[in-house]
C-alpha cells in the first residue's frame, strides 16, 4: 500500500462539500437496481446508510447480531445530539460547531471532514424531526436545547435521557420502510467473521448465523462496515456487551488500515462498580453535569455520608481547576480529574473509586420537577441500580471506558484503504480527533449514513455498473471461508479450563491498569507483554462448550475476545508510539507543570495509520500529516 | 445468597423442553439477575456443559433483548424494571426460582430462554414509519408541536420491544406494542398524514401474524417495564374506527 491520499477537495473550507457534490460521479436510477451493497450494522451508522441507499434503489443487504436492528448500541445513547441551529441566538453557527470539534478534539482531526459534519448537521435534526423523533420541546411548539461539556452555546437536542433510543427508533422506521418496499433485505442475527476482497476489491463478507451456526456467503459490489466502537475491549464499559472489534479487525486484516486505536474516551459519569461480577458500567448521560456539582471530601479518607459534609469541607475541584467551564469540562479533562482526586486518597464510597455528583443545589433553586423533567428517567435508574436516591443524596460515580475515536482509516469520502469497503459511525476514525465531544456521536453517525455516504458512494459505483451480480463459488470466497472455519474448530476443540468471559475480564483489567486514562512508557511495555501471555494461555486454556453448527454464545464470545487480544497489541503499540499527551490520550511523561496534557504538534500533528503486514509481523505504521489551514493551534484550555 | 433455579432448558425449536434445577451460591444483592444467570453459565461452561442460552446486550434496560419470565412474571415480580435491571435483592435468600422463556404462539421458542420475536420487526415493517425520504425534511421549526402533544408521544414512543406484553397476556396479543407506535405517531403533525393507512396496515399484520384480541385484562400495562399506558390502547381503537 502506498501514501494515504486523504481526498480533502480543495478550495476554501465552506464551500469544499458543496464542491465535492457538484462534481462526484453519480449512478443513473436506472442502474442503481443492479448494484448491490452490503451494510454491515443497524445503529445510527448503519440503519440510516441502509435506508437512504435503498431510497436511492440500490439493492441493500443489512445485517446485525442482535435479534432486530432496533437494538443496536447506538439505543443507549442518553443525553444528545448536536447540530448548528443557533435557535437559542447564543452566537452558534457551522463554524463554532466545526471550531469546538477541532479544538475539543485536541487539534487531532481533519479540518475538512469535520466542517462537513457540522454541516449536515442541521440536516439530521429536520430529518428526525419528520420522522417522528419526539425531541423536547418549548411552551410555544420549537425545539428545545441544552449545552453539553466542552462548550459554551446550547446546541444540543435531546428526548430526555433517551435521544440514542429515539433517534435510532427514527433510524429503524425508515429502514422498516425500506424493508417493506423490498429495497432492504434484513439478516438479524448474523455475525460477520470476514471480509472477502476480489482483485483488491471489498466484494463480499462470511457471516455465522447464530441460530443455525451456518456459515454464509454474501456478496455485493460494495461493502459498508457500521460495527459501531471497541470500547469492550476494557471488559467493562458503557457498550453493550455483545459490542466487538471482529468486523473492523477482520477487514484490518485483509488490507484496512486502523487509525489512531489508542485514542479512547473514558466517560467520567458512570454508575462505580458495584461487585465482581459485574458485566458492564452503566452509563449517567453528561448532560447531569449541567446541574449536577462534582465534590469530593476536602479531608482525606472522609466517611461521613455525603451530606453531613458541611459546604466549606467540600472540594468542588472541577470548579476549582477549571473555573471557565467548571463542571463542564469535557470528559477527559472530567476523568482525569476525577481520578486524580481518587488517587490521592480523597475518593469516596467503600472502595474510594467514586467522587460525588450532586443535585441539592439544582433541585433548591429550580425545584425538585423541573430536575425531574430534565433527567427522570436517569435517576430512577441510578435509583434501580444502586438502591439510592438521588434526590435524596449525591450519586456516585467514576469513569468507565466509553467511545472509541480510533477505529478504521477512512479518506473523504469514507472509503477505507480496501477500494469499495466504507465505514460510517463510530467504526471510523474520522471526526473526532483524540476526543469526543457530547452529543456529537450520534450527530456524525446519523451525517455519514443519512447525508454523506449516499453522495460519496456513488463515486466508487459509477465504475462499477458494467460489474454483473459478484459470484459467492469463487477461490476467494472459499479461503475465506475456511479461514473462519478453521478459527472456529480451533477455539471449540481447545477445551481447556477458562471461560472466553473470564480471558476477557483479564485482558480487560491489563488495559485498564495500562493503557486506561492514563498511560506511561513502562506500564504501556508492561502491558504488552501481560497481553502476549494471556493470549498464549488463551490458546491453550480456553474452554468452550457444545458444537460449531449450533446456537452457541459461549462461540461467539471466544471469537471476540480472540481479535480483541490482536487489537489490545495495536492500542497498545499505538500508545507507546505517541510520545504527547493529547485529548484523551494522556502520556504521564509529556505534561504541563499544573498536570494538564502537553503535545508535541512539532512530531505528532498525524494520523497514526497502522498496516497488518502479516500473522506474527510487526504493524507497519504510515502517517496521515494533518494540516490546519483554518485554525491556529493552542494550547486547549478549558481554565 | 444461595438460590435453587429451575429452568426451561429446550436444545431447539423442535426438541421438547424441560425445567431443569441449578443451585447457585455466593450471589450477591447487587447482582443483576443476568449476572447470576451469568455466574451459574460460567460455572456450566467451566464444566463442558451447555450454559443457559438467553438474550441480553445492552445491559441498561434500553434495547429490548433481554426478557424471560421469572416466578410467573415477565421481567420478575418488581414493577417497571427490565430482566437485566433486576436486581437479586429483591429475593429471599434461599429462595426457588423459576425461570421460563416468553410464552407465545406466535414467539417460538430457538433455544432455552431465547425466542423469536420477528414478528414485532414485521409489524413495525407494515406502517410503522413517516414516509420522508433523506433529504425532503423540511426545517424542523417549520412544524410547531404543542409541547403536550410532544411529551405525550414521547411516553409513547419508549416502548423498547421486549415483548412481555405479548408474553403476559393470556391471548398474546400485542395491542399494547402497535398502539405505543400508532399513539407516537398519530400524537404528532408529522404522523397524522399517513395515520389511516397506517393503522390499517399494522393491525392487518398484527391479526395476520397470529396475536390475539385484547379483551382489556391489563396484564400487559402491569407487566410493561416502561410503563407504557393502557390509554394507548384506546387510542389505536379510536385511530382504527376513524381509518374507515
Ligand atoms: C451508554 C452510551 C451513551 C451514549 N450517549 C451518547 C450521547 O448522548 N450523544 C452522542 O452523540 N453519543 C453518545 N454515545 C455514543 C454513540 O451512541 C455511539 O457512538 C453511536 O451510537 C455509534 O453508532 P454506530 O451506528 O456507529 O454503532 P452502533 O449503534 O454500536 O451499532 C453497531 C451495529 O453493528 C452491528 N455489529 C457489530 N459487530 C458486528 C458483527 N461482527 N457482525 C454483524 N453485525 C455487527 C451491531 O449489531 C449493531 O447493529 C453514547 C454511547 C454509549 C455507549
Ligand atoms: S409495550 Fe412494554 S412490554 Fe410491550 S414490547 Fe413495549 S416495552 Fe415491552
Ligand atoms: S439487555 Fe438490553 S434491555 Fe435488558
Amino acid at each position: 500500500m502506498g501514501e494515504l491520499v486523504s481526498k480533502i477537495p480543495d478550495g476554501p473550507l465552506a464551500q469544499k462539500w458543496t464542491k465535492y457534490k457538484s462534481s462526484v460521479k453519480l449512478v443513473s436510477p436506472a442502474n442503481r437496481k443492479k448494484l448491490d451493497i452490503i451494510v454491515v450494522g443497524t445503529g445510527l451508522a448503519g440503519a440510516s446508510a441502509a435506508s437512504s441507499l435503498g431510497e436511492l434503489g440500490y439493492n441493500v443487504k443489512n445485517f446485525c447480531y442482535q435479534d432486530s436492528p432496533r437494538r443496536a448500541h447506538s439505543v443507549a445513547a442518553q443525553g444528545g445530539i448536536n447540530a448548528a441551529k443557533n435557535y437559542q441566538n447564543d452566537g452558534d453557527s457551522v463554524y463554532r460547531l466545526f471550531l469546538d470539534m477541532i479544538k475539543g478534539g485536541d487539534y487531532r482531526a481533519r479540518e475538512g471532514n469535520v466542517y462537513r459534519v457540522a454541516e449536515v448537521s442541521n440536516d439530521v435534526i429536520d430529518h428526525y424531526t419528520a420522522l417522528g423523533v419526539p425531541f423536547a420541546r418549548d411552551y410555544g411548539g420549537t425545539l428545545d436545547t441544552r449545552s453539553f461539556g466542552g462548550v459554551q452555546v446550547s446546541r444540543t437536542f435531546y428526548a430526555k435521557g433517551q435521544t440514542g433510543q429515539q433517534c435510532l427508533l427514527g433510524c429503524y422506521s425508515s429502514l422498516s420502510r425500506q424493508v417493506k418496499k423490498g429495497s432492504v433485505k434484513m439478516y438479524p442475527r448474523r455475525e460477520m467473521l470476514d471480509l472477502v476482497v476480489v482483485d483488491g476489491r471489498a466484494r463480499g463478507i462470511i457471516t455465522r448465523n447464530l441460530i443455525t451456526g451456518g456459515i454464509e456467503r454474501h456478496s455485493a459490489h460494495a461493502v459498508v462496515l457500521a460495527t459501531g466502537g471497541y470500547g469492550t475491549i476494557y471488559y467493562l464499559s458503557t457498550l453493550a456487551v455483545n459490542s466487538n472489534a471482529s468486523a473492523a479487525w477482520k477487514a484490518h486484516k485483509k488490507g484496512a488500515f486502523f487509525a489512531n486505536p489508542s485514542f479512547v474516551q473514558i466517560h467520567p459519569t458512570c454508575v462505580p462498580q458495584l461487585n465482581e461480577f459485574q458485566s458492564k458500567l452503566t452509563l449517567m448521560s453528561e448532560s447531569l453535569r449541567n446541574d449536577g456539582r462534582v465534590w469530593v471530601p476536602k479531608s482525606k479518607g472522609d466517611k461521613r455520608p455525603a451530606n453531613g459534609i458541611p459546604e466549606e469541607e467540600r472540594d468542588y475541584f472541577l470548579e476549582r481547576r477549571y473555573p471557565a467551564f467548571g463542571n463542564l469540562v469535557p470528559r477527559d479533562v472530567a476523568s482525569r480529574a476525577a481520578k486524580e482526586r481518587c488517587d490521592a486518597g480523597y475518593g469516596v464510597g467503600e472502595t474510594g473509586l467514586a467522587v460525588n455528583l450532586d443535585f441539592r443545589d439544582a433541585i433548591k433553586k429550580q425545584g425538585r420537577k423541573a430536575i425531574e423533567n430534565k433527567y427522570g428517567n436517569l435517576f430512577e435508574m441510578y435509583k434501580t441500580i444502586t438502591g439510592k436516591d438521588p434526590y435524596e443524596e449525591p450519586m456516585r460515580i467514576y469513569p468507565a471506558g466509553h467511545y472509541t475515536m480510533g477505529g478504521l482509516w477512512v479518506d473523504y469520502e469514507l472509503m477505507t484503504t480496501i477500494p469499495g469497503l466504507y465505514a460510517v459511525g463510530e467504526s471510523n476514525f474520522s471526526d473526532h480527533g483524540a476526543n469526543r465531544l457530547g452529543a456529537s456521536s450520534l450527530m456524525q453517525a446519523a451525517a455519514d449514513g443519512y447525508f454523506i455516504l449516499p453522495n460519496t458512494i456513488s463515486n466508487y459505483l459509477a465504475d462499477q455498473i458494467r460489474v454483473p451480480a459478484i459470484p459467492t463459488d469463487t477461490p476467494e470466497f472459499d479461503e475465506a471461508e475456511k479461514g473462519v472455519t478453521e478459527i472456529l474448530n480451533r477455539l471449540i476443540s481447545i477445551k481447556g479450563k477458562e471461560t472466553a468471559s473470564s480471558f476477557h475480564k483479564r485482558l480487560g483489567k491489563i488495559m485498564w491498569d495500562h493503557c486506561g486514562m492514563s498511560r506511561n512508557e513502562a506500564g504501556l511495555k508492561k502491558a504488552l507483554g501481560l497481553i502476549r501471555e494471556l493470549r498464549e494461555e488463551f490458546w491453550q486454556n480456553l474452554i468452550v462448550p457444545g458444537s460449531v453448527d449450533e446456537l452457541n454464545m459461549e462461540l461467539e464470545k471466544a471469537g471476540r475476545v480472540a481479535d480483541y487480544f490482536e487489537l489490545a497489541e495495536l492500542l497498545v503499540m499505538d500508545a507507546l508510539n505517541r510520545k504527547e499527551s493529547c485529548g484523551a490520550h494522556f502520556r504521564e511523561e509529556y505534561q504541563t507543570p499544573d498536570g494538564e496534557a502537553q503535545r508535541n504538534d512539532a512530531e505528532y500533528t498525524y494520523v497514526a495509520a497502522w498496516e497488518f503486514t502479516g500473522e506474527g509481523k510487526p504493524h507497519k505504521l504510515h502517517r496521515e500529516e494533518l494540516k490546519f489551514e483554518e485554525v491556529e493551534m493552542k494550547v486547549r484550555s478549558y481554565k | 445468597m444461595k438460590f435453587t433455579l429451575k429452568i426451561w432448558r429446550q436444545k431447539n425449536a423442535e426438541a421438547k423442553g424441560a425445567f431443569v434445577t441449578y443451585r447457585v451460591e455466593e450471589i450477591s444483592p447487587e447482582m443483576s439477575f443476568l449476572e447470576m444467570l451469568d455466574a451459574l453459565n460460567k460455572k456450566l461452561a467451566a464444566e463442558d456443559n451447555d450454559p443457559v442460552a438467553f438474550d441480553h446486550d445492552c445491559r441498561e434496560g434500553i434495547c429490548g433483548s433481554c426478557g424471560m419470565y421469572i416466578n410467573g412474571h415477565p421481567h420478575g415480580p418488581v414493577p417497571a424494571v427490565t430482566t437485566c435491571h433486576l436486581s437479586m435483592r429483591h429475593f429471599r435468600d434461599g429462595e426457588t426460582i423459576w425461570i421460563e422463556p416468553w410464552r407465545a404462539k406466535p414467539f417460538p421458542v430457538i433455544k432455552d430462554l431465547i425466542v423469536d420475536r420477528s414478528a414485532f420487526d414485521k409489524i413495525q415493517s407494515a406502517g410503522g414509519f413517516i414516509s420522508v425520504n433523506t433529504g425532503a425534511a423540511p426545517e424542523a421549526n417549520s412544524i410547531p408541536v404543542r409541547k403536550k402533544d410532544s411529551d405525550e408521544a414521547f411516553d409513547s414512543s419508549i416502548c423498547i420491544g421486549c415483548g412481555a406484553c405479548v408474553a403476559a397476556c393470556k391471548n398474546a396479543s400485542a395491542m399494547l406494542f402497535v398502539s405505543a407506535k400508532i399513539s407516537q405517531l398519530a400524537l404528532l403533525p408529522q404522523g397524522r398524514v399517513e395515520a389511516k393507512e397506517r393503522v390499517r396496515a399494522m393491525v392487518e399484520k398484527m391479526d395476520e401474524l397470529g396475536f390475539g384480541n385484547c379483551s382489556n385484562t391489563g396484564a400487559c400495562e402491569a407487566e410493561c417495564p416502561k410503563e407504557i399506558k393502557l390509554t394507548n390502547i384506546a387510542r389505536l381503537n379510536r385511530e382504527y374506527y376513524k381509518a374507515f
